[in-house]
């Protein structure tokens, strides 16, 4: 490059990459590789003790799990739940943000908060407002609206548990579609607008065939980060009912937490971990194959 | 919105403000209860009905979340270890983004596909084998033991970030330089970088927000009591004080504050950082 000698800069460009990269191949790599093999043995945490090859034992072990097939059920429907809601409020939101408005950023900004907050933090209010005895959500429910009869044990019980951790991944979330969305419309040309409203087309007609065509790549990407996010969904879940009870509401990564940290089994807990990123590639894979498709018959 | 009666103007305008405060207040209300509850007595915080405007308000919760449990060295250890992770990031990225942006050297493909990777990989599937390393170069309990692999982990989203930023640095500044006789390190810190300050705020930001928050991989390897950092305090006041909300949200609060300040002084930034890193790939 430039007026440098060609083997000196192979050389220079060696040298900037490797300390960075070394770090990263010792934090990511080394690891990513040592995940798939601790999956195929019995892995004995006591250093200097052997851990026998067992090969695909512990994935047998865990085809035959029923709480790790549960923990699957329930990321499925956490991801069946708070993506659609996190894609459609998002994209609304973005529709009416998208123009010049007076109090444009404040909104913006309002709605983004809840996506910058600690997990952490956000988990244990939803634990509050989720209370069975005097928790606001019950209070609203019983009280005001008088919807249920009774205080609904949100925490204690699966799928209630389920929908308020739901409720916590679609509120944390939705402003980080509205983002993405509102990007993507910002490229969409006002002329095309402009055209079709010229031959009589309303703003929902603009919008189904003007924006909503320009838009579905960005779609097809948020759609895939938001599966990849539901099936991994963790902090809240551990934090609101630690998986329980009695492993009621666990997800795939609060199983494989509980083996690996607390029985101690790091070689089923890998096992697990594999079996969790192949299938949500393969999902993910799947989508985006699909979905690109429906963007290039849009263009035809 | 663009052609349309004046008075149907306003009509949409005023539906497009009603959407815009019906949603505001929905996402808010859960803020503003957590808030309301910090400032209510020990005894008020399961009242019942609710009230969202405390009767009698108090900072008592405040003082006793700060004096109590060391929670002024948690918010040091965590302030820390993000300005350390930030840092070592900042450096080690941009150095690998010009490395990759302006030179050609064999494996280069290769070597930027497997950063690639690891912007797709869950951080979940690497905990495990990344315990027993940390353990092997002990690094277990030890506040500077996060370090490494916070930065580790966060190098390949600032890599690629940066990566596309200096490629879009013209290289006719570059040759002037060279035929200047500046050395490739020169290139890369007196031209490269300071035309890149948007993009590095933009990975500082991301970085410390993601080290400030982190609390899975903190959970795994702390113990020790002086070590912790704010998220696993925080979580851990749930279990020592169970009933006190008031207390609890104090410190949530207190922990939260430095990463609002952050967002809404450099939320530019950040629109920037996400669109970039999720459409422009």
């Amino acid at each position: 490059m430039g007026g440098a000698g060609r083997s000196r800069s192979r050389w220079a460009g060696l040298a900037f990459i490797a300390p960075g990269f070394c770090l990263y191949a010792l934090i990511i790599l080394y690891p990513a590789v040592q995940a798939l093999l601790m999956s195929l043995r019995d892995y004995n945490i006591v250093p200097g003790k052997p851990s026998p090859w067992i090969g695909l034992r512990h994935y047998w072990e865990a085809f035959h799990d029923h709480v790790l097939r549960r923990s699957f059920v329930n990321a499925a429907f956490y991801t069946a739940v708070t993506v659609p809601l996190q894609m459609g409020i998002g994209l609304f939101l973005a529709v009416l943000l998208d123009a010049k408005l007076p109090g444009r950023t404040f909104f913006r900004v309002l709605f983004y908060l809840p996506v910058v907050t600690s997990w952490v933090v956000v988990s244990l209010l939803f634990t509050y407002l989720f209370s069975t005895d005097r928790g606001v959500i019950n209070w609203v429910l019983v009280d005001v609206f008088g919807v249920v009869g009774d205080n609904v044990n949100w925490l204690g019980e699966r799928w209630p548990a389920m929908i308020a951790i739901s409720a916590l991944g679609t509120w944390k979330g939705v402003g980080w579609s509205m983002l993405i969305f509102l990007a993507a419309l910002s490229g969409v040309p006002r002329e095309l607008h402009e055209a079709a409203a010229i031959d009589g087309a309303n703003a929902v007609g603009r919008f189904r065939h003007v924006s909503l065509p320009l838009i579905r790549g960005a779609s097809s990407i948020v759609l895939v980060l938001l599966v990849i996010g539901g099936f991994n969904v963790f902090t809240s879940v551990l934090l609101m009912t630690d998986g329980g009870p009695l492993d009621q509401t666990q997800v795939p990564l609060t199983y494989l937490y509980e083996k690996a940290f607390r029985d101690i089994d790091f070689g089923y807990g890998s096992a697990i971990s594999f079996l969790l990123t192949v299938v949500v590639l393969a999902v993910a894979a799947l989508q985006y194959s699909f979905t690109q498709r429906r963007v290039r018959a849009a263009f035809r | 919105m663009i052609v349309g009666s004046g008075r149907n103007r306003g009509l949409v305008l005023s539906a497009r403000y009603g959407f815009l405060v019906v949603t505001a207040i929905v996402l808010v209300l859960p803020f503003a209860y957590m808030v309301s509850t910090s400032f209510k007595e020990r005894t008020l915080v399961l009242e019942y009905p609710p009230r969202l405007i405390p009767d009698d308000p108090t900072v008592q919760n405040y003082v006793s979340a700060w004096t109590s449990n060391q929670f002024g060295r948690y918010f040091v250890n965590s302030a820390t270890v993000a300005l350390a992770t930030t840092a070592g990031v900042l450096v080690l990225a941009s150095m690998m983004a010009y490395g990759f942006a302006r030179f050609d050297f064999p494996g280069r493909r290769l070597l930027f596909g497997l950063v690639i990777f690891g912007l797709t990989v869950p951080t979940m599937l690497l905990i495990i084998p990344q315990f027993i390393l940390a353990r092997d170069l002990h690094l277990i309990d030890k506040l500077p033991g996060l370090v490494p692999f916070y930065v580790g982990t966060q190098l390949a989203f600032s890599t690629f970030l940066l990566r596309g930023f200096f490629e879009r640095v013209p290289l006719e500044l570059e040759e002037a330089m060279t035929i200047d006789g500046a050395s490739a390190w020169r290139r890369y810190w007196n031209l490269a970088l300071p035309l890149s300050k948007p993009a590095l705020a933009t990975c500082a930001i991301f970085t410390f927000l993601g080290s400030w928050d982190e609390f899975v991989w903190a959970l795994t390897v702390l113990n020790g009591e002086s070590n912790r950092t704010l998220p696993i305090a925080i979580s851990l006041f749930r279990g020592q004080h169970s009933t006190s909300w008031g207390l609890i949200f104090a410190a949530s609060i207190i922990s939260i504050v430095p990463v609002i300040v952050v967002y809404v002084s450099s939320q530019r930034h950040i629109v920037a950082g996400i669109t970039d890193g999720a459409l422009k790939n």
